[in-house]
């Protein structure tokens, strides 16, 4: 059969078979390796990011890690604080107890004292006044020459002139 | 400075020299006239070539095997040489070869991507073969045809059967693409683009054929060859080869990702029995 344009099949059939060849030939010698190289390229750099993800999260979860050991020791600052003032408190309150206890017993020993400063002024005084009444009384017991009459009266007459004084 | 004078003096000397040889040098005459050439370059039916001596066939054939060793060779050589220095961070040569292959491999993964492997490497060869066979008329390599005159290897694709044997080809492409995503459904899918063979054989054959007539008919008279062929010569045929295969391969992976990409035909609702429907609310 003549074909129009000088269209030969076996020609055609021909160039396919040199298409084939190409194909083939280009697949093994250039396509494959190129593409093999691009993926390896493509896996190496993705492992690299890979790896920096997970040395970021891992650096991110260190830091979760210290912010929570900062965040417990400020915490503990606190509660080290708070616990202070409180042993603060207490020792203060209890020197002031002490020292009140101190002052009442200082107090409460000054008050004894001045009682019995005061019984024993009383009584020295009693003493005195019991002697001196004692030494008026011999006074009196011993004067032999007057009369006990007489010096009753002078008494009750100095009496008197005293009270007209 | 006398020096670059002297060499500027050489330069233009030896430029007129050949011109007025080419110019003077007696021809040996036309072994054919402008028609038969022009018709020549279009069926190929005077000067054929002896293939290894088993059959007359067309130079573009000569031609297609030619580029087909050319290009092998180069990827061997690539293979052996370049290759295995590879490097994570690539130098000139190893960028242009990357972006080759990626160009494609992206082309067929962005036109189809649930089914792309055998589509880039296709389009890979594909877009090589045009590319550098396009590429081969400027080396106007000579071969002797069966009847002893030399004639220029020309493009494969300028030759009808190397079109035809291209477009059909991707054509097949594509169907294996529908099959192998929609199965028969895939080949409804592409016979109903039956045109395509048909376009993509002759868009390729005719843009390659302007472009040799254009290359023949300026060559075929002294007068033309000199300053004309740099423009029509070289940057045509630069221009040809790029968006040629620039338009099959993109082409190809369009009607490849199309016919081959699973559809999901959304089911039709039952219709209803009549009378069983209730009332619309008012």
């Amino acid at each position: 059969m003549n074909i129009p344009l000088n269209i030969d099949w076996q020609q055609i059939l021909l160039h396919w078979m040199n298409l084939a060849i190409l194909a083939g030939g280009l697949y093994f010698l250039l396509y494959k390796p190129v593409k093999d190289f691009m993926a390896r390229r493509e896996a190496h750099y993705q492992e690299l990011e890979e790896e920096a993800r997970a040395r970021l999260r891992q650096a991110d979860e260190l830091k979760e890690q210290y912010q929570a050991q900062l965040d417990g020791a400020e915490e503990e600052i606190a509660q080290s604080r708070s616990k202070a003032q409180q042993d603060l408190q207490k020792s203060v309150q209890e020197q002031l107890d002490q020292a009140q206890r101190q002052a009442a017993q200082i107090v409460s020993k000054a008050r004894e004292e001045a009682e019995y400063s005061r019984e024993r002024t009383r009584k020295e005084s009693q003493r005195e006044l019991r002697e001196l009444a004692t030494a008026a009384a011999r006074k009196l017991v011993f004067q032999p020459d007057a009369d006990p009459f007489d010096q009753f009266l002078n008494l009750a007459e100095g009496g008197g002139a005293d009270e007209s004084r | 400075m006398r020096q670059h004078r002297k060499g500027l003096v050489l330069w233009l000397a030896t430029i007129l020299l050949l011109l007025g040889g080419a110019l003077f040098t007696g021809s040996p005459g036309r072994s054919e006239s402008v028609q038969e050439a022009m018709r020549d370059a279009v069926l190929h039916d005077v000067n054929r070539i002896s293939l290894f001596g088993l059959k007359e066939v067309n130079p573009g054939l000569v031609s297609a095997f030619t580029v087909t060793a050319v290009i092998l060779i180069l990827a061997a050589c690539i293979r052996l040489f370049a290759v295995p220095r590879f490097r994570y961070v690539p130098g000139k040569l190893q960028l242009l070869l990357e972006e080759a292959v990626g160009l494609f491999d992206r082309m067929a993964k962005s036109n189809s991507p649930h089914r792309n492997g055998f589509l880039g490497l296709y389009l890979f060869t594909a877009g090589s073969y045009i590319f550098v066979g396009t590429l081969f008329e400027l080396l106007g390599l000579q071969a002797v045809t069966v009847h002893g005159h030399p004639v220029t290897l020309p493009a494969p694709l300028s030759d009808v059967n190397a079109a035809i044997a291209m477009g059909c080809l991707s054509y097949l492409v594509i169907l294996s693409g529908g099959i192998a995503g929609n199965g028969v459904k895939g080949i409804g899918k592409t016979l109903k683009e039956f045109s395509l063979p048909i376009s993509m054989s002759f868009r390729l054959f005719g843009a390659l054929l302007s472009g040799l007539l254009v290359t023949e008919l300026v060559y075929y008279f002294v007068q033309l060859s000199f300053v004309l062929p740099v423009v029509v010569g070289v940057l045509f045929t630069l221009l040809h080869a790029l968006i040629q295969s620039y338009v099959l391969t993109m082409l190809t992976a369009l009607y490849y990702g199309e016919v081959s990409e699973i559809s999901h035909a959304p089911k039709k609702p039952k219709k209803e029995k009549k009378g069983s429907a209730a009332p619309a609310p008012l």
